[in-house]
């Protein structure tokens, strides 16, 4: 891309800048201010260092809901990226049928997120809902309520119902992009179904599948409102991630210092998974 | 079977996969919650709008819809009056510390909303907009601009510049220019940024519940709420989560062509 | 108005550092600007882009001798020092 040097450009980017300077950088200085300090209320709070980080760094629970959120994040991106790509691989390519499709498959993602828990809370009831219901008449003893496997179980699959569609449109779109003389090509070398995916189709859909990669992981990596609805987290801690873990320390206990430090430690796990994909997506336009 | 079939027989599976668990939400709102708790029917069998009723005469369930929808609109205007200069800006200048800037927007779009939900809190009461529509709508802008920048970028760069350069040896000033010639180049562009602006907006329930109490209360927020009071009633939240799919129906309807490439942020 | 931010001084501090740096880095960047650069780190980087690796790692190496070792903080951060300069001349 020419594009031109000119340092005025920064005046049509100061409203943004502002914008998102004032609810990002205030915020987080904050955040930075409660993570050394011992807040009891307005006037009384002890600088106390590095304590809290310490405290959080080596605090078992949040041990344990890091693994369960890398676990959690890792399954979702292992069902929803290969069952996207098939759905987007299944899809009519043009016409009406096209249209509705796609309006179908974006039906779950314009749900508001509680609304996706709701949704699944009472599909997934064994009294009121099929899904519960059908497991149980089948011989499976489902109750997303008591078991912890269950529940983690449906919390996961909410995620694919909401997800998957986000995959499968990026995919269509890439798909579409590719020019008819690639297929008529492979049509006279005889190349088969297989040779198509992964020689043409592959190599075209790895942008939008960066950019799905890296949407459905952060998007997971910061779910709060389904486990939320569905169970509160529980039974047990088997569905508290570390958002949830992170609002129950900063609303529901007030631990102000504690949660502040944990802020920030998740905070530095974003940015760096999402400047690696940021370079990743960055190299791969200048490969264009 | 052929290779086509399969497919059809495919994608029809999925499909049903996503529309059943909502037929099962409709199902529930249509019934009394006698039938809901009483037995499992595929249908309703006493079909009623009594759900429907409560929710349009009570004022504390409708005015979570008016309050929705309000914050919403607000979040898309300054949305896009925001992210549509700063777009260009980086679509077709270089400047000091372009891509930092740009990966700044981007780690703000990837943010835990929690991280930040505290400081909010504070924010916005210190400046006396706690539990106003504006608030919500200046909140929801820390993801939606970064987002709304990164797709318009994606569709502006796909617009040759010599169209830009011609306009200016016609003699047009660039406010004329960006408004009159540019704009309008790129409508389905704006169409899909407004279409994402509002379904992150609307679907978001952390912080809109947080930084709201009474006034500007969110549906969402109204809906868990009932979910928590003693003795779900069923029927009226799944007429109220019903009611939440409809504005996003509407919207997408417009959008219908351009959401593939909105998605892929205009990077197709 | 910001007594909710809660100020401490060495956070006010860290954070005037930042500033002052990103200040000067600016000033630099407009004096002679700067061309990406392969060093030893395995891609093409600007000035900007090795400050940030290094304020990253930074970032990191605090938070693993927090997490494993009970030593000064002072050590981790002289490390700290050494190794922005290190990435921002060879990196």
């Amino acid at each position: 891309m020419n594009k031109t040097e000119n340092n005025k450009a920064w005046f049509l980017v100061l409203p943004v800048f502002l914008l998102v300077a004032f609810s990002a950088v205030i915020p987080l200085m904050t955040v930075v201010n409660y993570s050394v300090q011992d807040i009891f209320d307005q006037n009384n709070a002890y600088f106390v260092g590095a304590e809290w980080f310490r405290e959080v760094l080596r605090d078992p629970r949040l041990h344990d809901s890091l693994l369960r959120q890398f676990i959690y994040s890792f399954a979702v991106l292992a069902i929803e990226i290969p069952l996207g790509i098939a759905v987007a691989l299944m899809m009519p390519t043009k016409g009406k049928m096209a249209s509705l499709c796609l309006i179908l498959l974006a039906i779950p993602l314009l749900i508001p997120w509680n609304v996706v828990g709701t949704i699944w809370q009472i599909f997934g009831r064994a009294d009121i809902g099929l899904f519960g219901a059908a497991l149980n008449g089948l011989g499976i003893d489902y109750n997303y309520a008591s078991n912890p496997g269950d529940a983690w179980a449906t919390v996961l699959l909410i995620d694919v119902w909401h997800w998957t569609s986000l995959v499968a449109l990026l995919c269509f779109s890439g798909l579409r992009a590719i020019p008819e003389a690639f297929y008529q090509a492979a049509e006279i070398d005889r190349a088969s179904k297989w040779a198509v995916f992964r020689y043409i189709q592959l190599p075209r859909l790895k942008s939008v599948l960066v950019i799905g990669v890296l949407l459905r992981f952060m998007d997971s990596f910061m779910i709060y409102t389904e486990p939320f609805v569905l169970t509160g987290g529980g039974p047990g801690n088997s569905t508290t991630f570390l958002s949830q873990t992170l609002t129950k320390m900063a609303v529901g206990q007030f631990d102000l210092g504690p949660a502040a430090a944990f802020s920030l430690v998740y905070f530095l796990i974003v940015l760096l998974v999402s400047w690696l994909f940021f370079t990743t997506i960055t190299h791969m336009d200048k490969a264009k | 079977m052929t290779m086509s079939k399969r497919k059809t027989l495919g994608i029809s599976l999925y499909i049903l996969f996503v529309l059943v668990p909502i037929y099962w939400l409709l199902n529930m709102s249509f019934k009394t919650n006698e039938e809901i708790l009483s037995s499992l029917t595929l249908w309703p069998q006493h079909f009623t709008l009594a759900n429907y009723e409560v929710i349009f005469s009570d004022p504390s369930w409708y005015s979570g819809y008016i309050n929705s929808i309000l914050y919403v609109s607000m979040n898309v205007v300054i949305t896009l009056l925001v992210a549509l200069p700063a777009a260009y800006a980086f679509s077709r200048y270089r400047f000091v510390g372009d891509k930092h800037l740009f990966f700044w927007l981007l780690t703000n779009r990837m943010a835990p909303p929690a991280v930040f939900l505290l400081p909010f809190f504070q924010l916005y009461s210190s400046v006396g907009l706690f539990d106003t529509h504006i608030a919500v709508a200046l909140a929801h802008c820390l993801f939606n601009v970064p987002l709304a920048v990164w797709i318009l970028e994606g569709f502006m760069s796909g617009v040759p510049r010599e169209i830009d350069e011609t306009a200016y040896i016609d003699g047009y000033s660039f406010p004329r220019f960006f408004v009159r010639i540019f704009l309008p180049m790129i409508r389905s562009g704006i169409g899909v940024t407004a279409f994402f602006a509002f379904m992150f907006s609307w679907v978001e329930l952390l912080l809109a519940r947080t930084l709201t109490s009474v006034e500007a209360k969110p549906i969402a927020a109204i809906m868990t709420r009932t979910v928590g009071a003693a003795g779900i009633d069923w029927g009226v939240l799944s007429a109220a989560g019903a009611l939440t799919i409809i504005p996003g129906l509407l919207v997408i309807w417009f959008v219908r062509n351009h959401v593939a490439k909105g998605f892929a942020l205009g990077r197709v | 108005m910001i007594s909710w931010m809660a100020w401490t001084l060495p956070v006010a501090v860290f954070f005037s550092v930042i500033a002052f740096i990103l200040m000067c880095m600016t000033v630099y960047e407009v004096r002679s600007p700067c061309v990406e650069r392969k060093g030893f780190l395995p891609i093409a980087t600007t000035r900007g882009d090795r400050l940030f690796i290094g304020l990253l790692s930074s970032a990191y190496l605090h938070l693993v001798f927090l997490g494993l070792t009970d030593l000064n903080l002072w050590i981790p951060l002289a490390i700290s020092v050494i190794w922005l300069a290190v990435i921002l001349r060879w990196g």
